[in-house]
């Protein structure tokens, strides 16, 4: 299920230009991390792929059809979609949100809300939660049902609209970790969207940094982007010029010690609490990527290495 | 003491007659002002003179409209059919602005949420929009239904017969108990309705119990729709 945009462009009935000429693959069973600052448009490349917003120029293909022939309704109903804030029915249980695609295809409700217990179970939720109203959850409860429910038909894609964006940041980390052993568990195409870069290099298997009108200012693994900022753009929204990402090694009573740009202790270079058991590519990879990307002044203490 | 108690049948028989051409009016002004409520709901431009013009008709005196209203209908002044078309616009004129705020306060996340799980528009409306517009149309529907009681009583000074009738010929007849029995009924009928109204509405929507929030948000728009 491989996701393509060719040249697609979106101007609103206001006049703007929220996209322009953007083209880009989205490889089939893999993360694919939109990523920008708010009016980047990321949102609304987002919800092109199930014509929640149609595009004014160009095409989108899954799997090489073009999705504008397919009825929007029947198009949606295969690609599960989660939001921010859950986007639950308020007036619906728990158990029967998680159900509502399985029930508007006409899947019997008995059936629809045995799988979509399975599910709960799935998505790491208690089964007794299942009668209650989404307003009696709390909000990482209520991001997990939204998931569940994304993953209710079985979609082979799942679109995630800055899906934790409003819980408090342990929780996030907690559902941005269930993500990815999902996505490992299921194998979905995903396309996630955030403003959060550090989401971004968490989840992203292919990351793709957005500036304004949609423009790509650069795409590739977390890894590719950090060791290679395409230009001082990048650079800065990935922060590879300062704080967390500028790591270095300082040594403390014969350990190594990574510390990042202001000095604070950012780990310990791969070894034990007494040994100094240093793999020498890892400790390279280190002081390479430091290298390339330090701009300011060494950080207090750096070793020369 | 005594005139009540020689006339508990006919203050049954007229409360029974009253709740009767409430009723009708009640229900077919929540029935009209669905579809007229989601049109200024949605289009904009509808939005201001339907709404203009509901309000506009709110302050025809009942009066008035009881007695213009055979002119346009052709209908006779003193049928049961004419005061139930007069009431059934003033209670459109309120309950079209009460579905149009209640579908406005619905949540557009859980809008797209819906749309973006392949609802179509129509099962959208029914399904989602219409439940969840519940309590706050159910706000208006309150305030229309005691409106509505109040006003059937308008109804005996053309002739038809409700707890109305106790307020004139208690006033002829000089028996201020009489009055005050019209009075004290419409009151209780008012009440009745509305608590069964409210009770009903959580029957219905159980899910808008346990938010305070929504509480809040419902109070708010009641208070709107009422000022």
């Amino acid at each position: 299920m491989s996701i393509e945009f060719r040249g697609v462009s979106k101007r609103f009935a206001d006049g703007t230009l929220a996209v322009e000429d953007f083209s880009l693959v989205v490889p089939s069973r893999s993360i694919t991390v939109l990523v920008g600052s708010s009016g980047c448009g990321k949102t609304t490349l987002l919800r092109m792929i199930n014509r929640m917003v149609e595009p004014t120029a160009g095409s989108i293909l899954i799997d090489d059809a073009d999705i504008s022939e397919e009825s929007p309704v029947a198009l949606r109903r295969r690609i599960g979609y989660v939001m921010q804030n859950s986007g639950l029915l308020p007036h619906r249980k728990v158990i029967d949100n998680v159900a509502t695609v399985p029930l508007l295809n006409g899947v019997p409700k008995k059936q629809a809300q045995s799988a979509a217990l399975t599910l709960l179970d799935t998505v790491g939720l208690d089964r007794s939660l299942a009668d209650r109203y989404p307003s009696q959850l709390s909000g990482g409860q209520q991001q997990r049902v939204g998931v569940a429910r994304g993953l209710a038909a079985n979609p082979n894609i799942l679109l995630m609209d800055e899906p934790f964006g409003a819980v408090d940041p342990i929780v996030r980390a907690e559902l941005q970790t269930e993500t990815l052993r999902l996505q490992r568990e299921l194998d979905k195409t995903v396309v996630f969207v955030t403003h959060d870069i550090d989401e971004a290099f968490l989840l992203g298997d292919q990351v793709v940094i957005l500036q304004k009108g949609g423009r790509i200012a650069q795409q590739g693994s977390p890894a590719e982007i950090l060791a290679a900022p395409a230009d001082d753009f990048v650079a800065e929204f990935v922060g590879a010029d300062r704080g967390r990402r500028v790591l270095s090694i300082q040594q403390v009573d014969g350990v190594d010690i990574l510390v990042d740009g202001d000095g604070r202790p950012a780990g310990r270079l791969g070894g034990s609490a007494t040994g100094r058991r240093i793999t020498e590519t890892a400790r390279i990879d280190e002081t390479k990527a430091g290298a390339r990307t330090a701009s300011g002044a060494p950080a207090q203490g750096e070793r020369a290495s | 003491m005594n005139w009540l108690s020689n006339n508990l049948d006919l203050v049954l028989e007229l409360t029974i007659q009253h709740l009767r051409l409430a009723v009708i009016p009640i229900v077919l002004g929540f029935i009209i002002s669905v579809p007229l409520g989601y049109v200024a709901y949605r289009y904009r431009l509808t939005r201001g003179i339907l709404l203009t013009i509901a309000g506009l008709l709110y302050t025809i005196p009942s009066l008035a409209l009881l007695i213009v209203l055979p002119a346009i209908t052709g209908i006779s002044v003193f049928s049961d059919l004419n005061l139930i078309i007069a009431l059934t616009i003033y209670a459109v004129a309120i309950m079209a602005r009460s579905v149009a705020d209640a579908l406005a306060s619905v949540d557009p996340g859980v809008r797209q949420a819906a749309t973006a799980m392949g609802y179509s528009s129509w099962r959208r409306f029914w399904t989602v929009e219409f439940p969840l517009a519940g309590p706050v149309m159910l706000a208006g529907l309150r305030v229309v239904a005691v409106s509505t009681i109040a006003l059937v009583t308008v109804g005996i000074l053309v002739g038809v017969e409700s707890l109305g009738y106790l307020f004139t010929n208690g006033f002829q007849r000089r028996i201020l108990l009489e009055v005050l029995t019209g009075v004290v009924m419409t009151m209780v009928l008012a009440l009745v309705v509305d608590f069964l109204l409210a009770r009903v509405g959580r029957l219905v929507m159980p899910w808008s119990r346990p938010q305070r929030a929504s509480q809040r948000q419902v109070a708010a728009a009641t208070a709107e729709a009422v000022l």
